[in-house]
């Protein structure tokens, strides 16, 4: 008898609370686009911020509402994911440009003796705000891996020997999350062809040759050897620091055989 | 007796040197003189290579008013202006001047009691402006400003800061012992520059002997009053020495001068008596060489821009074992990177640890503990900061209170995860500072 009024009591209120949620339901009805849904399906969902974008929902939901596909680019999504997108979105599909992130730093440990020991948190900010680093140079890597720690897609690992970050090119989508990351802005994000590979200078220490060469084994000095053999000028050098155009860049590698501190480097290896 | 309200701490002393006399530091043949030695502007040097340098000479010019001018050490020639290391690593302009050991320096002849007592408080402020007087307890802040009292504003007490709450250090209390009187008439000068009535000098209770001899020294002044302060740290710190002397609180962002009061260090005092007494501007401090394994251990007067290695090759030579090297006391000193920085205006003490002392702990995780929290001076909540600082809130740092923090580093001391709470707080100041 008992256990047919709880029956009973509870089956009226879960009839009464399904009538509530029906109505509650119809009233507060939101209607999304199914193409929003869609898209983010095909989207990483790291929500890196690499489009411009607060996340990957919000990248949908511009695609879904956008005329053009001008500017909206999913940098975690190969060009065959990013037609899929637009041809959800009902537009025709504009082909990008892939980057990837590169480190302008070469300085593994026997490059740049330390000069004292950073014993404290394990942050590139914290030591950098704090402590000017452990070698002489002030422009290096510092190695505690604040760009490992911010990369959405684990494309990067710090080399313990070196310590020095690796950027995986299979997995690196350029979305430039290292790129605010680093203290001391060592990431930069270089346009990569399927059919070469990206030509670097691996440093950014600014001070005058002499100095340089004291505090860094494989230090750019600015002698101006790579501008000298390059083919298409596309090294400049300013403030004893040279850059490699990478709109002119042709991967000839010259520039990497001429260069007398080996501080040029190639995404071959 | 007399102490803040609230947190603190109670770090061991180790004050080895507390009975050790203040020894002359023979003059270096070179000096590297920092053209960055107080809080605001750097100097800007007026001495070219080559040049021919003397004792008390002006040498870089305080470019705006909240800066300080620097002034030669000793007889000598510039050398060259170029960049030297600061404790911290970083790339400062100085000056180096090659000292002229055979052209000992002459001490110019002292004003007399008369000429004194003669002059003006402005023309006492603008003394103290030229000689390059900055606060000595370590902020560097040029005294010249904080003397320049605001319109409408008045001061009621001057405070002389002889707590020297940090552990290790007695660079202050060795001051107190032998030179108590110049102290007072240093002291009688701020209040005469201020036109504050009375003073209190402010000494913790484990400096015995140097209370005695300040009570003798201030026998004869009845504006002035020795106080003996509970042995608490940082009782040395601004606000807390002006609640434990006065009782009145420092509203949040607010200036000691909203409160009447104004805090200056024994050392400052004593340096504004040098300066006007004896017409010497500042270009020595005393700096105590301290930690357990230095072999000859004490409070040496240094001339500025002596390099570190210098003072601690004059102490005993760095021990084999020596981790860390502390520029400024153990609790808010910075580990220096390189020994070839050289002597400040801010720099109070040496301390080398041995590197079983030096090293960190591992850090484990926060047990909502709250012991950051009450041994806070400021009454901030030292790991909600962190937090913060870990996901980059800096706004909610901002509304947590994070720019009162003085950096005495309570929390980081006391917390028993070994969390680096005070560098995450500074790294939030320096991030809310550059917006």
């Amino acid at each position: 008898m008992t256990i047919g009024i709880s029956i009973i009591v509870l089956g009226v209120i879960g009839i009464i609370a399904a009538v509530l949620l029906f109505i509650a339901a119809k009233k507060f009805y939101v209607f999304e686009d199914p193409k929003i849904g869609e898209i983010e399906e095909l989207l990483p969902g790291a929500n890196c911020g690499g489009c411009g974008f607060s996340g990957c929902h919000a990248f949908a939901v511009e695609c879904a509402q956008a005329k053009s596909m001008d500017g909206l680019i999913c940098t975690g999504v190969d060009a065959e994911g990013m037609k899929k997108i637009a041809g959800i979105a009902g537009l025709t599909p504009v082909e990008a440009q892939r980057k990837i992130a590169v480190i302008k730093c070469s300085a593994s440990c026997e490059n740049r003796d330390p000069r004292n020991i950073y014993d404290g948190v394990r942050s590139c900010a914290i030591e950098s705000a704090l402590y000017q680093g452990e070698s002489d140079c002030i422009y290096g890597c510092l190695g505690c891996g604040d760009c490992v720690k911010a990369c959405p897609f684990g494309a990067m690992r710090l080399d313990p020997g070196e310590q020095l970050p690796h950027v995986d090119l299979e997995k690196c989508t350029g979305c430039g999350k290292c790129v605010e990351t680093c203290p001391r802005h060592l990431c930069e994000l270089s346009p990569i062809h399927t059919d070469r590979p990206v030509v670097w200078v691996a440093c950014a220490n600014r001070d005058r040759g002499p100095v340089a060469m004291k505090e860094c084994g494989v230090a750019c000095i600015g002698c101006t050897k790579c501008r000298k053999v390059c083919p298409v000028e596309a090294p400049s050098i300013t403030s004893f620091l040279a850059h490699i155009d990478q709109e002119k860049c042709t991967s000839c590698g010259e520039c990497i055989q001429a260069c007398p501190r080996h501080s040029i480097r190639s995404s071959a290896g | 007796m007399k102490t803040f309200k609230i947190g603190g701490i109670h770090p061991p002393e180790n004050k080895t040197t507390g009975d050790s006399p203040v020894v002359d530091m023979p003059v270096p043949g070179e000096l590297r003189i920092m053209l960055s030695q107080c809080i605001g502007v750097p100097a800007k040097p007026i001495v070219k290579p080559g040049d021919k340098v003397e004792y008390g000479q002006m040498i870089a010019e305080a470019p705006a008013f909240v800066s300080a001018p620097v002034y030669s050490p000793v007889n000598g020639t510039v050398k060259k202006l170029e960049p030297t290391r600061t404790p911290q690593g970083i790339w400062q302009d100085s000056i180096v001047i090659e000292t002229d050991m055979d052209n000992p320096v002459s001490w110019p002849a002292p004003r007399t009691q008369e000429e004194v007592n003669d002059l003006s408080p402005d023309e006492i402020i603008d003394l103290v402006g030229n000689s390059g007087i900055v606060g000595l307890g370590g902020a560097t802040f040029p005294t010249k400003v904080k003397l320049s009292v605001p319109k409408g504003k008045s001061v009621e007490y001057v405070l002389i800061n002889g707590a020297e709450c940090e552990p290790c250090l007695t660079c202050d209390d060795a001051l107190m012992r032998y030179d108590a009187h110049n102290i007072v008439k240093g002291t009688l000068l701020i209040m005469k520059a201020t036109g504050a009535k009375s003073g209190i000098i402010g000494i913790e209770e484990n400096k015995p002997d140097a209370i005695k001899a300040m009570k003798a020294a201030v026998s004869g002044e009845r504006s002035l009053n020795v106080v003996t302060l509970k042995k608490k740290y940082p009782q040395g710190g601004e606000k807390q020495l002006i609640y434990a002397l006065t009782g009145r609180t420092v509203p949040a962002g607010a200036l000691p001068i909203e409160t009447g009061c104004i805090v200056d260090n024994v050392a400052t005092a004593y340096a504004i008596y040098d300066a006007i007494y004896n017409r010497r501007p500042l270009t020595e401090r005393i700096v105590t060489v301290t930690g357990p394994e230095i072999s000859e251990p004490g409070n040496f007067r240094v001339k500025n821009g002596t390099s570190i290695k210098d003072i601690l090759d004059f102490a005993g030579g760095v021990p084999e074992d020596t981790g860390k090297i502390i520029a400024g006391g153990p609790m808010m000193g910075k580990a220096v990177s390189t020994l070839e920085t050289p002597a400040t205006k801010g720099l109070s003490g040496l301390v080398a640890l041995p590197l079983s002392e030096s090293l960190r702990k591992k850090e484990g995780p926060c047990i909502r503990c709250a012991r950051c929290v009450s041994v806070c001076p400021m009454g901030l909540e030292p790991y909600l900061l962190m937090l913060q600082a870990d996901v980059k809130k800096w706004d909610d740092m901002a509304a947590s209170g994070v720019m009162n923090c003085l950096e005495c580093g309570c929390c980081t001391y006391t917390c028993p995860s070994y969390r680096p709470l005070l560098d995450m707080i500074k790294l939030g100041k320096q991030e809310l500072r550059k917006k």
